[in-house]
Order: structure tokens, then C-alpha cells, then sequence
């Protein structure tokens, strides 16, 4: 029961939202789809958070994602949003596959630094290759969706937010049957244990390269659908702050749902957006004040608030 | 009856101390066999190469009849080889149930790449109540393994072993840390669950009336070797076993009769 109620509220919130987003105003939507996309990576984080797992470069798979879409106008003259979500989901799932035999052997820092490195190393290309913008990276363009033309028109920011909505949906379900599932549980038994996983016949390695590869590529869709909403991307993404970033909303979240991930990063946005709004200069400070709070009275993350009890509720 | 496990001139050296030299051992299925020893005499360390932890310096293990020296340990455990622990190895923040729930769900998943799945009745939530049954463990069933008493603690780590459908268990030293009262009534319904599930054990163990209890066999170790193997009276009573391991002071006689098959 407990699974079903978690599929349901994120049916009625995605219900909810894509009925309500029309009267929003379009700052508030923007807001919206800006932590979707965020929560989308997040959930990604959580799946390795929950394998024991912290990646400090997840910004590399944001950024790849972001470019695997952005650049198939450029190189080939492809405008169409389907096209570009699979391309980041291809290119991230092909990377992500090769980068994990090394880094499953990897723990704790150790795991965590290597991560790093390799999103540093992709920044480091992306600002030196002038092809793509340097440093100020290039405008992404989204023409067609499914065939349809949406550009200029308007209802192209309302339909780009559906899709990213309906995208968190379908990466917080699947994600949550995964969790679910036989091979899902392994997650937080190898947290817990490795050789015992070992012992009872299971592969650490391979469950830990299968997780890394799901999470780079949610964090590959949440980079796509950030630059088709944003309309811009550039090497940023990749820089070692914007990890910073998922980690710290992964913190704020917590991982005991799937739903975790898109509350904290809707927080997270919030706080930034107000902040920087009424406190421009002093905005990292209310983020700070708030990754403080939550670490001092909800070490569990805002999740642990809608917990009755200390176990993984949903 | 039929010899299920052989090791052949089986030998493992750490520089130039040797662990366990020149093993020569065959276990007969559906038996209990005890391994007795002082400290450093090479139990653990066959143990360990029996379930892939360490690799043999020389010599073979067999396993109803295949060769499973270089094999690892999640191989050699999907054949139907597998163990507890003297110090419990628990998913530690998971409840009882979720500990045997992914024992029963890695079974589950590999099908028919697992070796005695077929013995595997119910549903996965059925084959994880039969074990908190067998185990007496379904007051504790959604406490947190971390937060078990110590032998609660050490009954899961032997329920884990058993919820992947052993064809032989091993076990290191299952009563350590186990109140003398409780020992007993431990190692009653770890012989019922290994009689319900027919599986062979081979049991690590210092007390030596849980050993002349339970065993039908013991091997006893000294300095890598096995000094002495037959009928636990027997062996209990050998004069280099009692001069090496086990002490003069010890008289040896079947209690119980638990280890009859």
C-alpha cells in the first residue's frame, strides 16, 4: 500500500501542477520547471546516496546531457525536443557505462574526489573549445515537439514545463519501482554491507555500476531539460559548484522518497530566488542558514518531517 | 554417503607462516562435521578458502564433483556453498525482515543461474516468514538489525546464510558471544532449520559440548594440519587433541543426541 500511496500523491502533484501551471505567472512556472529539472538529477544522487555512494561531479553528467542536446542544432540542424532528451540519454548512458568500471572500484572520498575530477576535466575541454562558445557557451533552440512547432508560440513555456513535469513523473516512478524491486534493495544493502552482499550471491560491482549509469542518466535529462528551459548553456554546468549544488539539495532533501528530491529542490529554489531577490549580495547566506537549520534539527533531510518513524517509509 | 565436498592437498602460506598445509579432507552430505582448534590452527582460514575468501597457495576443493578452487565468493555461494560469520554481518540499518528479503530477492533474481533455487516454495514474503519461523526471530521482525542483542544478532546471521538455500553451511563460530544459557537453544534451532532444508554443515567451534552435542564428525586442527578426524568421542579424546587443543582437564561423552541424522 505504502508504494502505491507514494505513486499516487505524485500522480495528483503532477496532476495538480499541469492543471494550475496555465494561471501561474510565467516566473513562478520558470521557477517550477528549474527545480524539476534540478529534482530530477537529485533523484539520481539519491539513488547512488542510498548505494553509499556521494558524487561531487554530478555536474558532469548535467552539463553532458545539457550539451548532447544543445549541440544537435549546431552539427545537425536537429530542433526537435525528443530527439535531444534521447541523444543526452544516450550520450550519458554510454559515458556514464565506461566511467563506472573504474569508478565502482572506488568508496567514500575516494569515490567522491574521482567524480570530481572527471567533471572538472569536461569543463576543462568545454572552455577551451571556442567551436562551442568557450566560456560563454551558446543558445539552445527548440523548434518541434513530437513534430508539433512550439517555438514562438504561447503556449511554448507552459508545454515545456509539461514535459519536464511529466518527465519527473515518469523518473520518480520508475525510480521507485526500481527501489522496489529485488535488484533495487541491493541499494541499501550494500550501503549497510558489502561482503555480506557478496556472501548472500549478489554482484557489489555491477549493482553499483547499474545505479551509477541510471543516475547519470537522470542527471543527463535533468541537464537537457534545463538548457530547453533555460535556452542557454555553457561549460558552468559542468564546474565543480554546480555538484556543490546537487549535493546540497540532496542533503536538504533526504533520501527517504522519491518524492524527496523535487521538495528539496523546490525549496532549494525558492530560498535562492527570494534571496537573491530581496538580499542580492548576502543570498549564499540565507542558503547557508538553511543547510544549517536542516543539518542541525532534520539530519535526516526535509523528508525525515513526513516520516512517522526512522525507516524508509516510502 | 556420497562425499559432496573434498579438498586435496589444499595448502595456503601468508609469507612464511603456513595456515593450512596439506588439507586432505572429504565431507559427507547431509552430515554435521565440527572443526576444533586453539587459535591460529587454520579453521578459519579453510573455512575461507572453502568459500572463496582466500585463494589456495596449492591444492584443489571440490564441490559435488567441480572443481571450485578459483572460484569467488559469490560464485561458490550460488552453487550452494555458504556461511555466517563470527562477527554477525548484518545490513545493519534494514529491519529483520528486509535483511532475509534480500537473500530471498537475490535468489529470486537469479533464476536459474542459482544452483538450488529450485527448492525455493511460496512467494518471496513467504520464504522470508518460514525463516523468521524457523529462527524464532518474528518478535524482532521490523527492528533494525543494528539495534539486535547479540545473539538475536547471530541466529540473523545464520538465517541470511539460510534464506539463499545452502546445499552445505559453514559456520564460525556460531555460539561466540552467546550467553552459556542461550547456546543451547541457538544451536537447537539452527540444527532444526539445517535438518528442515537438509543441508551438510561444517561448524568452526571452541565449546566442546556444543561440538560432542551437535556433530556426527569432528576434524581437529593444529598448526594448519588435522591432527585428528572420526567420531567426536573419539577425537575429543585423542591424546594429541587433548594435549593441543582442547586441554586434559576435558572428558568427552555424548549428550543430547542431537546430532543424530
Amino acid at each position: 500500500m505504502k508504494r502505491e500511496r507514494t505513486v499516487v500523491i505524485l500522480t495528483i502533484v503532477l496532476a495538480a501542477m499541469l492543471v494550475f501551471a496555465p494561471f501561474l505567472p510565467n516566473w513562478t512556472m520558470f521557477l517550477f520547471t528549474v527545480a524539476l529539472c534540478y529534482g530530477i538529477v537529485v533523484l539520481g544522487m539519491m539513488l547512488l546516496i542510498r548505494t553509499g555512494l556521494v558524487s561531487f561531479g554530478h555536474g558532469l553528467y548535467y552539463c553532458l546531457g545539457a550539451y548532447a542536446a544543445g549541440t544537435l542544432e549546431p552539427l545537425f540542424g536537429i530542433t526537435e525536443l525528443a530527439v535531444m532528451l534521447g541523444s543526452a540519454v544516450a550520450i550519458c548512458a554510454g559515458v556514464s557505462a565506461i566511467l563506472a568500471l573504474l569508478l565502482r572500484r572506488y568508496r567514500d572520498i575516494f569515490f567522491a574526489m574521482l567524480s570530481l575530477a572527471f567533471s572538472m576535466i569536461l569543463y576543462g575541454l568545454l572552455v577551451k573549445t571556442s567551436s562551442l562558445g568557450s566560456t560563454d557557451g551558446f543558445n539552445v533552440t527548440v523548434k518541434t515537439m513530437l513534430g508539433v512547432h512550439i517555438a514562438g508560440t504561447a503556449y511554448e513555456r507552459y508545454l515545456i514545463f509539461a514535459v519536464t513535469a511529466l518527465i519527473a513523473w515518469v523518473c520518480a516512478v520508475l525510480i521507485h519501482r526500481y527501489l522496489n524491486s529485488h535488484r533495487g534493495r541491493l541499494a541499501e544493502a550494500i550501503r549497510d554491507n558489502e561482503l555480506r552482499v557478496e556472501y548472500m550471491g549478489a554482484s557489489v560491482a555491477n549493482t553499483i555500476h547499474l545505479n551509477y549509469v541510471m543516475s547519470a542518466i537522470l542527471a543527463g535529462l535533468g541537464g537537457a531539460l534545463m538548457a530547453v528551459s533555460v535556452g542557454h548553456i555553457d561549460p558552468e554546468m559542468a564546474y565543480w559548484t554546480t555538484s556543490g549544488e546537487f549535493v546540497f539539495i540532496s542533503i536538504l532533501s533526504g533520501t527517504g522518497s522519491v518524492l524527496a528530491p523535487f521538495l528539496g529542490a523546490t525549496i532549494f529554489e525558492s530560498i535562492r530566488s527570494f534571496a537573491y531577490e530581496y538580499s542580492p549580495n548576502t543570498w549564499q547566506m540565507a542558503l547557508g542558514a538553511a543547510m544549517l537549520l536542516v543539518i542541525m534539527f532534520l539530519p535526516g533531510g526535509l523528508w525525515s518531517l513526513f516520516r512517522r518513524s526512522g525507516r524508509s517509509a516510502m | 554417503m556420497s562425499v559432496i565436498l573434498e579438498s586435496r592437498q589444499l595448502r595456503k602460506t601468508f609469507g612464511a607462516v603456513t595456515a593450512a598445509a596439506d588439507i586432505n579432507v572429504s565431507i559427507e552430505a547431509d552430515t554435521v562435521v565440527g572443526l576444533i582448534g586453539s587459535n591460529g590452527a587454520g579453521k578459519t582460514t579453510f573455512l575461507n578458502m572453502v568459500t572463496g575468501y582466500l585463494k589456495p597457495s596449492s591444492g584443489s576443493i571440490r564441490f559435488d564433483g567441480r572443481d571450485i578452487t578459483a572460484l569467488g565468493p559469490r560464485q561458490i555461494t550460488r552453487l550452494g556453498i555458504c556461511r555466517s560469520f563470527q562477527i554477525p554481518q548484518l545490513f545493519d540499518t534494514l529491519s529483520v525482515s528486509d535483511n532475509l528479503l534480500v537473500g530471498v530477492g537475490i535468489v529470486a533474481s537469479a533464476g536459474k543461474n542459482w544452483a538450488n533455487a529450485a527448492s525455493t516454495q511460496g512467494t518471496p514474503s513467504d520464504a522470508v516468514e518460514t525463516m523468521l519461523e524457523r529462527f524464532g526471530l518474528q518478535p524482532y521482525r521490523e527492528m533494525a538489525a543494528g539495534t539486535l542483542p547479540e545473539g538475536v544478532r547471530k541466529l540473523l546471521d545464520i538465517a541470511m546464510a539460510m534464506v539463499v538455500r545452502p546445499r552445505i553451511l559453514l559456520l564460525d563460530e556460531p555460539t561466540s558471544g552467546v550467553s552459556a544459557e542461550e547456546k543451547f537453544t541457538l544451536m537447537d534451532l539452527v540444527m532444526d532449520a539445517v535438518r528442515a532444508q537438509k543441508v551438510t554443515v561444517l561448524f568452526v567451534e571452541h565449546d566442546m559440548e556444543v561440538v560432542t552435542r551437535y556433530t556426527h564428525r569432528v576434524l581437529a586442527f593444529s598448526e594448519g594440519r588435522i591432527i585428528a578426524d572420526g567420531e567426536p568421542t573419539t577425537v575429543l579424546n585423542d591424546a594429541e587433541v587433548r594435549k593441543y587443543i582442547i586441554g586434559e582437564t576435558f572428558h568427552a561423552k555424548r549428550r543430547g543426541g542431537h546430532a543424530q541424522a
